[in-house]
């Protein structure tokens, strides 16, 4: 049987200071955080002191799932030094790579992740309006939700999801590989152009992904160089004898609940299929990194992809077959996998209407996927402006999307259908999920942020003062919830009584 | 605004051009027209004053 499929998104947001000579990103991103850090321990309406740093005991990104790591391959080195905060929702949120980035807190189903991830949005809504009071008149801080800045530069929105370690790893990259290269169809955030070498605007005025000009390998290690379609990151946060962490790089950042939802939902079906054997058919393409780029340049849909038998398929027949088995699945199986037969239905049902969409006439998807949301804003302003693709308008449309400013951003404009509520998301800003041991973690840093010196993803370490100090393990991803621990920890008048019932 | 009025077809092309457009089907098209002109004027007011510039000056470093 397959898995629960804990999951969660991370963000790596882009980053302007506007009105200032010189800009530089790491230091925007240390002022952003600690800004919205600083706004919490001030005002006393948020519960909880979240300056607690980030315990690097257990972090190895550079472990290989494929258990070896060919020569050359630079390990992805963790940087220690700069900001790095655990919020009272489970969340962290770091400075990486000259970026603000947020990593949602472990969610139990696809649409808490979507709430999550609207409730990071709105982190760092806050986190810009608390910093620019800080700034010079004139200076302000600006955060883009998307993957590139169109000169060539990229950074990511990953998903993580939670896995079976007895499945091989090799079984995973077969099935997972024709579902990367083709579920750009409905997940691409779109953009103007490619920055991929060698390719003109005229050839290609506009993509349905922001990412697919940046991947030159099929498989491998690495991030931020050669980036590979899937990554083989094997650091799984939890009981490695039990479970792999499958961290998927391929994916862009969306600003559309719809399409985050089935980013998510299709892909953790995908996985639990795979962990089921339920996926007959390996759609094996002669080049995928190739593929997954003609599947972003063609707006078509229709282009025939080449694979190994000879024969051609097309990104949408791909998606129409995943999506016939997993509707067999839940019939046969059932989708406790990704949180129950409610919202694996939900999820199957999204899955069709956009397959369906995309088939008939993709602007009726205006209101679901980004790419058609912006392509349709996009391409209706240069006709009525008469401006070619190259105009710096349209680059500029293409950028503004994603600003998360509230009065500016132009996916807030869009009419984006939404499946969260309002109430859900404010929650989701200062709360943690209730179902996965982010309960733990965001309660205990809630009632005892001050005992606790460091946090990461699987334990805490309390410093109750006299003794050494004391880590509780969290190696379960789905102990730790509110259901297990949620009475203890309402009954506990002190990090030093909790530590003593829980006998560590 | 002349352009308005030669709308090209749009990218994503529909494959079977022979579905007649049947009258609640041309008062949606114009509908979504209708929607996407108010949507334009709309963002007017908020896109960035100078593209050029801003386009010029978003850089950011690579990440993962």
């Amino acid at each position: 049987m397959a898995i629960r499929k804990v999951l969660g998104i991370e963000t790596e947001f882009g980053i302007l200071i506007r009105g200032a000579a010189d800009s530089n990103p790491i230091a925007a991103s240390s002022v952003l955080i600690n800004a919205y850090v600083n706004d919490l321990t001030r005002t006393a309406a948020s519960p909880g002191t979240p300056k607690v740093g980030w315990d690097f005991e257990d972090e190895s990104p550079g472990n290989d799932a494929r258990g070896f790591a060919p020569e050359g391959t630079m390990a992805p080195e963790i940087e220690t030094h700069l900001v790095n905060a655990v919020l009272t929702n489970g969340a962290r949120y770091y400075v990486d790579h000259a970026h603000p980035e947020l990593s949602t807190p472990e969610c139990a189903d696809p649409r808490t992740t979507v709430v999550y991830d609207r409730a990071a949005e709105k982190i760092l809504q806050r986190s810009m309006t608390a910093a620019n009071r800080t700034l010079p008149p004139g200076q302000e801080i600006v955060v883009y939700k998307n993957n590139s800045d169109r000169k060539g530069n990229s950074y990511g929105c990953h998903e993580n999801y939670l896995m079976d370690r007895a499945v091989p790893f090799g079984r995973v990259v077969a099935h997972v590989m024709p579902h990367f290269i083709t579920r750009q169809i409905y997940c691409g955030a779109g953009k103007v152009g490619s920055e991929a070498s060698g390719v003109p605007i005229d050839e290609v005025p506009f993509q349905l992904s922001q990412r697919a000009d940046f991947f030159e390998e099929e498989v491998g290690l690495e991030t931020t160089l050669k980036r590979p379609i899937v990554n083989t990151r094997d650091e799984p946060h939890a009981d490695a004898q039990k479970y792999r962490r499958l961290h998927v790089i391929v994916g862009d950042a969306n600003l559309s609940e719809v399409a985050t939802f089935l980013k998510l939902g299709t892909t953790a079906l995908v996985l639990s299929m795979i962990e089921d054997e339920f996926l007959p058919r390996e759609f094996v393409f002669t080049a995928p990194v190739q593929t997954l780029r003609r599947v972003s340049y063609d707006l078509s849909l229709r282009r025939p992809l080449e694979l190994v038998d000879g024969s051609t398929v097309t990104a949408l027949e791909v998606q129409w077959e995943l999506f016939d088995r997993a509707k067999k699945y839940g019939e046969e199986v059932g989708y406790e996998c990704v949180g129950g037969d409610e919202q694996g239905r939900e999820i199957v049902r999204y899955w069709e209407s956009v397959l369906t969409g995309l088939e008939m006439d993709p602007l009726t998807l205006a209101s679901q996927l980004d790419w058609v949301a912006k392509y349709r804003l996009i391409d209706g302003y240069r006709e009525r402006h008469g401006l070619a693709w190259d105009d710096a308008k349209l680059a500029a449309m293409d950028l503004q999307y994603h600003d998360l400013r509230a009065d500016k951003g132009l996916a807030g404009r869009v009419g984006l259908e939404q499946l969260c509520t309002d109430a859900e998301i404010d929650f989701a800003i200062s709360e943690p999920p209730a179902d996965t041991r982010a309960y733990f973690r965001g309660k205990c840093l809630q009632r005892w942020g001050d005992e606790i010196v460091a946090a990461n993803w699987d334990s805490l370490v309390f410093d109750i003062g006299g003794d050494p100090l004391r880590r509780v393990p969290m190696m379960e991803p789905m102990r730790g919830t509110k259901a297990h621990v949620g009475r203890l920890i309402d009954e506990c008048s002190s990090a030093a009584e909790l530590l003593e019932r829980l006998g560590s | 605004m002349a352009e308005r009025e030669q709308k090209k077809k749009p990218a994503p092309q529909k494959q079977d051009e022979v579905v007649e457009e049947a009258p609640a089907a041309s008062e949606t098209g114009e509908k979504i027209k209708a929607e996407l002109d108010d949507l334009l004027d709309e963002i007017d007011e908020v896109l960035e004053v100078n593209a050029e510039e801003f386009v010029k000056s978003y850089v950011q470093k690579g990440g993962q």
